[in-house]
């Protein structure tokens, strides 16, 4: 019963876990197909990764305070609809140049932030659960994206969208301006979470909020902040995003919530809230989409299995996760 | 309740228990007589919880026997040990709080016609427990809206359902207040006289005085007394515990008063308290005394920011609002939470991580500096004599230990006026001793200190002001040195002088 017994520090398998499952991953895609290690296809992969993965940093944060956002997806849709709208009605008073573009990022990231606060506010403010909120904005800008496209698909103007497309395929150094900025986010993130008292506050609020209460943090104030932060990065995703394909429908985004929420998951972040890992997030991501890269570049398995191993793939880690946990 | 020369229904010989390389029990030996009521003291880490453990096939023993009827068993699990009559009943119960009452005596065991629930048996055989008990709870009742002591009732009636010769009780009356531990006591006294062998731990020495026949004490994992309770005083069981004396439990009263620090007047908290005036100077430790629900509580977590209040606060002199923790403070007052484990402490998380948390713009400059934390964490725990493993969460911590860090973390935001309430809740004598001295010790640094207990030993002897507030309003101010428990009590009871009911918990 007491406690002088000095644990020795154990190899946990949640942390040890998803590096293992990755490094086979990697081992596994290389023996079965010789591009798999080329730069095309790690180029590739890194910058497919770097959407969800941008999110999934910032619900890392969500998740670690104790909450949940659901709205991701879709907002990031809506998001990718607005900027669209805005730039091509603003393209015959700017025209094509780096102005438009500029204007384009702002309104991005502006309604991050607003949509960020709209359900950090609901869920601190009025005291509704985080699920409930975000199931409900998810809906919302889900359908304001159909209602913005009229059921169809908003297009970015041709000659924008050529001027825009380097951010998406553009680079230096032939490294990809998404995996660029998919490295900041996570490195600033892993600073953020494991070296600053915001860090060190979300966690507590996530692992009982009223003791972060009764130890003077401020705890709705750190739970809006997850949420801002949350919607900055996607919006800095959709700065990504939309180049790529030059435009937004109802099905932008779709299930990328789940995506992002799965990648936290696997990484070992708690989904209950109380320790989350940023590092952990990006094996994550990196696990996920490699099982779809591997499925398409071999005829093993069906490419349409992936969704099913992806599941599997969440479960057991939740599964490792549990089996560790101290009696 | 004579007849020693009875055989133990159930007794550990020469038990000992090792954790990895560590043995924490060494060659214990136990016996418990039916019908007769044993107590089992010791510090917190002395090895009681571990040995009730053992006993109810909770844990296996490393090396030793254990006889069931005089014959030695091995209860390889706790299923084992209750097919034999062996019930142990947890300190934080074992309840589902959303069932009713009647769903959790037949928890797993229930009653079954056929596919189907035989409600029409339950209700029956609960209302048949629960009136043994002379418990008059409706079965429909759920569990969350009963008060402590009807939820260790069904706890108990939960073990009667099993027929059981062995009651073991981890801290019973620790969550209880002066009338629920009477009604309780009222219990195990029927359970002795049907011929149940009660076994219980407690850091309330005047009720194991009150109620055990037999005594057990432990220190450092070894019994070091053994026999009937009625050879023992409780000073000669304190000392017995904690292996030294403990004649002045409480440190001097030495502080002078110096500036004024805290003017509170017609100050409460809405649905509590209501016109509280008081002054509190530097180097003083101010006592609070009252019922439940005296509104003690919820009027120091209002000027603590912690729920909304009315009244006028100065602080220094300086007119000040707070209306939340934070604020408090950045004016220097924190608040100690009675409530360590929900309130006080991140359980899951390490020692540093919960040290810091109050004070953690100490350690940040831009980035943590986890030197300076870890730093601090060694300085807490030579200061506080924190006992225990830095790798374990501190969940796993001993409770004096828990309270220890609670206040190296609130003492480490360095305030100048600290609310304490409750500092020695649950925590054993040695330990108790220790808290008294780091309190006199603050007065004496200068800060201004108020200390919250139900305990009235406690307020008188470390107190040298008492407030005693009695339904959320302040019916008196006592001097500390001529205090008494009838004056308190007569306050706390509003006029009238000493009812018979002393509940003062």
């Amino acid at each position: 019963m007491s406690a002088t017994a000095t644990q020795p520090r154990k190899i946990q398998m949640s942390v040890i876990g998803p590096v293992l499952a990755l490094i086979l991953l990697i081992i596994l895609g290389a023996l079965m197909n010789p591009n798999f290690l080329g730069w095309n296809n790690i180029s590739n992969v890194l910058s497919r990764s770097a959407f969800i993965g941008i999110i999934a940093v910032g619900m890392t944060f969500v998740i670690t305070a104790g909450g949940l956002d659901l709205s991701v997806g879709s907002s990031a849709a809506f998001i990718a609809g607005l900027m669209i709208l805005v730039m091509n009605t603003a393209l015959p008073s700017m025209g094509v140049g780096v102005p438009i573009v500029l204007l384009g990022m702002a309104v991005a990231l502006v309604a991050g932030v607003a949509v960020g606060l709209i359900n950090g506010l609901l869920i601190t403010k009025l005291g509704i659960e985080a699920f409930i909120v975000t199931l409900g904005s998810m809906g919302i800008y889900r359908s304001l994206v159909t209602w913005l496209a009229d059921g169809g698909t908003l297009s970015l103007d041709f000659s924008l969208r050529s001027f825009y497309q380097p951010v998406y395929y553009g680079g230096v150094f032939g490294v990809s301006w998404p995996i660029i900025v998919f490295a900041v986010v996570v490195v600033l993130g892993e600073i953020l979470m494991r070296s600053t008292a915001f860090g060190r506050h979300c966690a507590a609020i996530g692992s009982n909020d009223q003791v972060a209460r009764y130890s003077s943090v401020r705890v709705a104030r750190v739970r809006l902040a997850t949420y801002v932060m949350l919607g900055v990065l996607v919006g800095v995703a959709t700065i990504m995003y939309v180049p790529r394909l030059g435009s937004a429908s109802a099905s932008t985004g779709l299930l990328w919530e789940l995506e992002a929420i799965a990648a936290v998951i696997v990484g070992g972040t708690m989904l209950k809230g109380g320790f989350g890992r940023v590092w952990g997030t990006v094996i994550g991501v990196l696990i996920l989409t490699l099982i779809g890269n591997i499925l398409n570049l071999t005829d093993f398995v069906s490419p349409y299995l992936n969704g099913a191993i992806q599941g599997a793939i969440i479960v057991l880690a939740v599964v490792l996760q549990r089996a560790n946990k101290p009696a | 309740m004579g007849g020693a020369v009875t055989q133990p229904v159930l007794a550990l010989n020469g038990v000992s228990r090792s954790f990895g390389p560590i043995e924490v029990l060494h060659g214990v030996d136990i016996a418990l007589h039916p019908g007769r009521v044993h107590a089992l003291i010791g510090e917190n880490g002395a090895g009681k919880s571990t040995t009730m453990k053992i006993m109810a096939g909770y844990q296996p023993a490393s090396s030793g026997t254990i006889a069931v009827d005089g014959q030695t068993r091995t209860l390889a699990s706790m299923g084992e040990a209750e097919a034999l009559g062996i019930s142990m009943i947890h300190q934080e119960f074992n309840l589902a709080e959303q069932l009713s009452v009647e769903q959790n005596i037949f928890l797993g065991r229930e009653l079954k016609r056929g596919w189907l629930l035989d409600k029409a048996a339950m209700r029956a055989k609960t209302r048949e427990l629960l009136d043994r008990l002379q418990c008059d709870v409706s079965p429909d009742r759920i569990v969350s809206t009963l008060s402590n002591s009807d939820k260790q009732m069904v706890e108990i009636a939960k073990a009667l359902l099993r027929d059981i010769r062995v009651l073991i009780m981890d801290e019973p009356t620790a969550v209880l207040t002066r009338t629920e531990t009477d009604i309780l006591l009222g219990q195990v006294r029927r359970l002795r006289a049907e011929g149940v062998a009660v076994l219980f731990t407690s850091h309330k020495l005047d009720e194991v005085a009150e109620i055990a026949d037999d005594l057990t004490i432990m220190r450092d994992g070894a019994v070091v007394w053994t026999g009937p309770t009625a050879q023992m005083n409780e000073h000669q069981m304190a000392e017995a515990m904690v292996g030294r004396e403990v004649s002045d439990l409480y440190p001097p009263k030495d502080g002078t008063p110096g500036e004024m620090m805290l003017e509170v007047s017609d100050f409460g908290v809405p649905g509590y308290s209501e016109g509280i005036s008081f002054t509190l100077r530097r180097g003083e430790i101010l006592g609070v005394a009252g019922l439940i629900g005296s509104g003690r509580t919820e009027t120091f977590e209002g000027l603590a920011g912690l729920r909304r209040a009315e009244g006028q606060v100065r602080i220094k002199g300086q007119p000040v609002t707070i209306r939340h923790p934070w604020e408090a403070l950045q004016h220097g007052l924190a608040y100690l939470t009675e409530d360590r484990k929900t309130r006080g402490l991140l359980l899951d998380k390490g020692m540093g991580e919960n040290l810091t948390l109050l004070a953690l713009w100490k350690f940040t400059r831009g980035l943590l500096d986890k030197r300076a934390e870890a730093a601090a964490l060694e300085t807490a725990i030579a200061d506080f004599d924190i006992r225990g493993s830095q790798a374990v969460a501190v969940g796993q911590l001993s409770g004096g230990n828990q309270q220890k860090l609670l206040f190296a973390k609130t003492m480490l935001a360095d305030p100048e006026i600290v609310v304490i309430d409750e500092p020695t809740r649950g925590i054993d004598i040695g330990t108790k001793q220790q808290m008294y001295q780091f309190i006199r010790q603050l007065a004496a640094s200068g800060r201004a200190i108020v200390v919250i207990s139900s305990e009235m030993q406690e307020v008188i002897g470390l107190a040298d002001r008492i407030l005693v507030l009695r339904r959320g309003q302040l019916t008196g101010t006592l001097d500390g040195a001529e205090a008494t428990e009838d004056a308190i009590v007569r306050l706390a009871m509003g006029v009238g002088a000493a009812t018979p009911e002393k509940e003062t918990v």
